[in-house]
């Protein structure tokens, strides 16, 4: 069947403005985008950029927004769209973009950088492995999903805003969370204070935009709320 | 621009990443042509094999006894040993970084059953792999990159080697395309690891990624050097039908079972012990057999993978990557309903020829390449010999990713950098200004889609001498046209047509090895299956294959297999 696009053109070394081009593809009703996006890029024009590595969700290369939508472009089909209507590709949102679908992601991992994602030790590690429950272990496994694909992120509203682009995001607390209910490790307290701020778990409004879109069906709005409630125990417990 | 480290590392999966993390004081450098964090290591899915004991009696022993076992005795014992030895401790290390990995009753890592893995040599499956839910490789990749994070090591992302730089004998770094520029830069280093990985996207059906196209393999062979037992390439038994993504042998571990058309558990024909859970090679030639006999679903070249007597519980809290990939891709819940698999070009066991320390060698009397070092699954350590065991990949990225670490330390200890007495950026851009000028008449899209329909059709588990002979003369075919490619877009900024050329010109180079190692080899080992040599021959080929590149086109010699604890049996289970 014919498949049409409208792709996000843009070419730092040639346009002064983005432009949209538009694309025939033709696709079984079971490929992937990406699949099209690699009949395009090799049959059609070579010059349309984008990332891509597994091409099955699992390294978090190919995350842009489809139809409006983050999304990964290896995980929606072309069955998943509404036959005969075009389907528009644009870079993600709150990123800058670089090339056509390729966007800056430093700002975004320097973010996920600042909340010291790595286990901070109580005391050292015993000869074997340290205990965890299967309990304790549960606690944090949604979290663990997390592929950094930038599609929360991408359609945070808040992070979206001029005004609070400087919110940390979701992915960042995502993994935040993952660390903060990790049993073995021992910064929890630390590690809520640098979300205590405006910036941090506060800068979330709960439009659950990030929870929809995830790819991996991480409940990230839930966990900022539980994080929101850790810092409010441990401040109340405090006073 | 010419920049300057220790070390250089080629690869950020976890090979590359573990090699970092253990020399991490000095100043090191990690070049990929991806973005960190998105290496195919990503997609490890079942485990780590080490036998820690946590669920049953193991032992160390009789992981060497299945290793050497699965890889149809062409492994070297000695580096199988360090593997095995070290499994356990490598695990808790893991643990110690952070790796999340899921747990046991009594609070300990959890393991599982896995093909091939056994106790008491060959007796009963045993719980070897150790995991995270089905993303083991995953949260562990996730674990190093965090903990490098924590050192100064440098990452160039984006940016693909163009070729490894010598000076005389000795490698003093790399040069690399920046892909966001368009630019060709040296980084110049006292020793250079290659940890590029796989090569699955040779083939038309994968479970590899895109990315996976064997470039370390172009890079040592175009430097002189030989690549070894290319011709054992495994076929996962459940890829996903029809894309090939992978279904994690995990599902066999937790008590999934494959059936036939009738409904069959048709493994314990083929393997009456272990029956779900033999090698892979074993499973994927039993697979074929079915669908060739006519008992594929539908007469279709597929069979199941039944999961739903498992249970939702397990099943999502065990599997829950491959439940969303079997949703996602075939509509099919395999909660309610059987997956429908077929083998998929997985793992290359052979690759680039290294001693014990992780050093490149250079010939079949194992003379090192100075400076030159390889770990992953591009390097052929030559612990999985024939066929590799499920849960053993991850065990010798991180067991080799360490020791190559190690080795690097202790040699750029001594080591001053070489003075550059020429310039190796100015070779390259011209390389790569006459492959953007090329007014050729061949389309690299179409080059590479011949070359994955030849290798599937020629070098996949069934093979013989004609088939291959016809394979190869395509392949060389396809190399000569090669010559003639044009690359249409001039663009300097994240120009991917240029970067795929280059690949493609490593991918006909690997293919070419694979066909040439498996012609060479008339028997059948392992994973390389001879319809007119069905038999191992020990007398003539117990032997490991080098393939050299000459100015007469591919050349192979020999060198032996270290045989220290397990002399060759039999191999059934």
């Amino acid at each position: 069947m014919k498949v049409n696009f409208r792709i996000y053109r843009f070419d730092p070394e040639k346009d002064a403005e983005p432009r949209y081009q538009n694309y025939e593809v033709e696709a079984d009703p079971s490929d992937r985008i990406l699949d099209c996006l690699n009949k395009i890029h090799r049959e059609q024009d070579p010059t349309l950029s984008f990332r891509m590595s597994c091409g099955h969700g699992i390294c978090g290369s190919d995350g842009m927004t489809i139809n409006g939508k983050s999304a990964l472009s290896c995980q929606k089909l072309v069955k998943d769209f509404e036959k005969g209507k075009e389907i528009l590709l644009e870079p993600l949102k709150v990123f800058k973009v670089i090339k056509d679908l390729i966007v800056d992601q430093e700002p975004f991992f320097e973010k996920y950088y600042s909340v010291k994602p790595h286990l901070i030790e109580k005391e050292p590690p015993p000869e074997k492995e340290r205990i965890q429950t299967q309990e304790e272990r549960q606690k944090f496994e949604d979290a663990t999903r997390c592929i950094l694909c930038g599609c929360c992120t991408a359609s945070c509203p808040v992070n979206q805003d001029p005004e609070t682009a400087s919110y940390i995001g979701p992915a960042a607390i995502v993994r935040g969370y993952r660390f903060i209910n990790d049993s073995r490790d021992g910064a929890k307290e630390a590690r809520l204070a640098l979300f205590d701020n405006k910036d941090g778990v506060w800068g979330c409004q709960t439009f659950w935009e990030c929870t929809k879109v995830c790819p991996k069906e991480i409940p990230i709005t839930m966990e900022i709320a539980s994080l929101k409630k850790d810092i409010f125990d441990v401040t109340k417990h405090k006073k | 621009m010419n920049y300057q480290h220790d070390v250089v590392i080629v690869g950020a999966g976890l090979a590359g990443l573990r090699a970092a993390n253990e020399c991490k004081d000095l100043d090191v450098a990690v070049v990929t042509k991806i973005y960190p964090t998105r290496s195919h290591s990503c997609a490890a899915q079942g485990g780590i094999a080490a036998s820690l004991g946590n669920q049953e009696e193991d032992k160390w022993e009789w992981h060497m006894f299945d290793t050497v076992k699965g890889g149809d005795y062409l492994s070297d014992q000695d580096t199988v040993e360090i593997l095995t030895k070290n499994a356990a401790q490598t695990v808790y290390e893991l643990e110690h970084m952070g790796v999340p990995f899921s747990r046991d009753a009594n609070g300990k890592i959890a393991q599982r059953e896995f093909g091939g893995h056994t106790s008491n040599y060959g007796e009963k499956p045993v719980k070897r792999a150790c995991y995270a839910a089905d993303r083991t490789g995953r949260v562990t990749m996730d674990t190093l990159y965090e903990q490098s994070m924590l050192s100064k090591i440098k990452f160039y992302p984006e940016h693909y080697v163009l070729s490894l730089v010598f000076d005389k004998e000795r490698c003093i770094g790399v040069a690399v395309y920046e892909l966001a520029s368009g630019e060709v830069h040296f980084i110049q280093g006292k020793a250079v690891l290659i940890a590029t990985g796989g090569c699955g996207r040779i083939f038309n059906v994968t479970s590899n990624s895109f990315s996976s196209t064997g470039d370390g393999f172009g890079l040592v062979y175009n430097a002189g050097l030989p690549l070894e037992d290319m011709e054992f390439i495994q076929f996962h038994p459940t890829g996903l039908y029809p894309l090939g993504i992978l279904i994690s042998e995990a599902a066999r571990g937790e008590g999934g079972i494959l059936k036939n058309s009738k409904g069959e558990r048709f493994m314990e024909k083929y393997a009456p012990t272990v029956k779900d859970l033999a090698p892979r090679d074993i499973v994927s030639r039993a697979i074929l057999t079915e669908i060739k006999e006519g008992r594929g679903i539908n007469g279709e070249d597929y069979v199941y993978l039944d999961l739903t007597h498992l249970g939702k519980e397990k099943i999502m809290k065990r599997l829950w990557e491959i439940t969303s990939f079997a949703r996602i891709y075939q509509g099919v819940d395999p909660v309610t309903e059987p997956i429908p698999v077929t083998p998929t070009c997985h793992y290359i066991m052979g690759g680039i020829p290294t001693d014990d320390k992780g050093r490149i060698i250079k010939d079949e009397k194992g003379t090192v390449a100075e400076g030159l070092y390889s770990s992953g699954e591009c390097a052929c350590h030559s612990v999985h010999g024939a066929n590799r065991l499920g849960c053993n990949s991850l065990l010798d990225v991180i067991v080799f990713g360490k020791i190559s670490g190690e080795s690097m330390r202790e040699y750029t200890s001594k080591q001053a950098h070489h003075l550059l007495s020429f310039d190796p950026i100015a070779k390259e851009e011209k390389r790569l200004k006459t492959l953007r000028e090329n007014k050729g008449s061949e389309s690299i899209d179409a080059i590479r889609t011949e070359m994955q329909k030849t290798m599937t059709q020629h070098c996949s588990s069934f093979r013989n001498e004609k088939s291959l002979t016809e394979g190869l003369e395509k392949i060389r075919n396809l190399k000569k046209r090669y010559e003639n490619i044009e690359v249409k877009n001039k663009g300097k900024v994240f120009n991917y047509e240029l970067m795929e050329a280059l690949e493609v010109g490593h991918q006909l180079d690997a293919a070419e090895a694979m066909l040439f190692g498996a012609l060479n080899r008339k028997e059948s080992r392992g994973a390389h299956y001879r319809d007119d040599y069905p038999d191992r021959d020990d007398d003539h080929y117990l032997k490991h294959t080098l393939v050299f590149k000459s100015d007469k086109g591919p050349e192979v010699r020999y060198k032996p297999v270290k045989i220290t604890r397990f002399q060759p049996e039999e191999r059934k289970y």
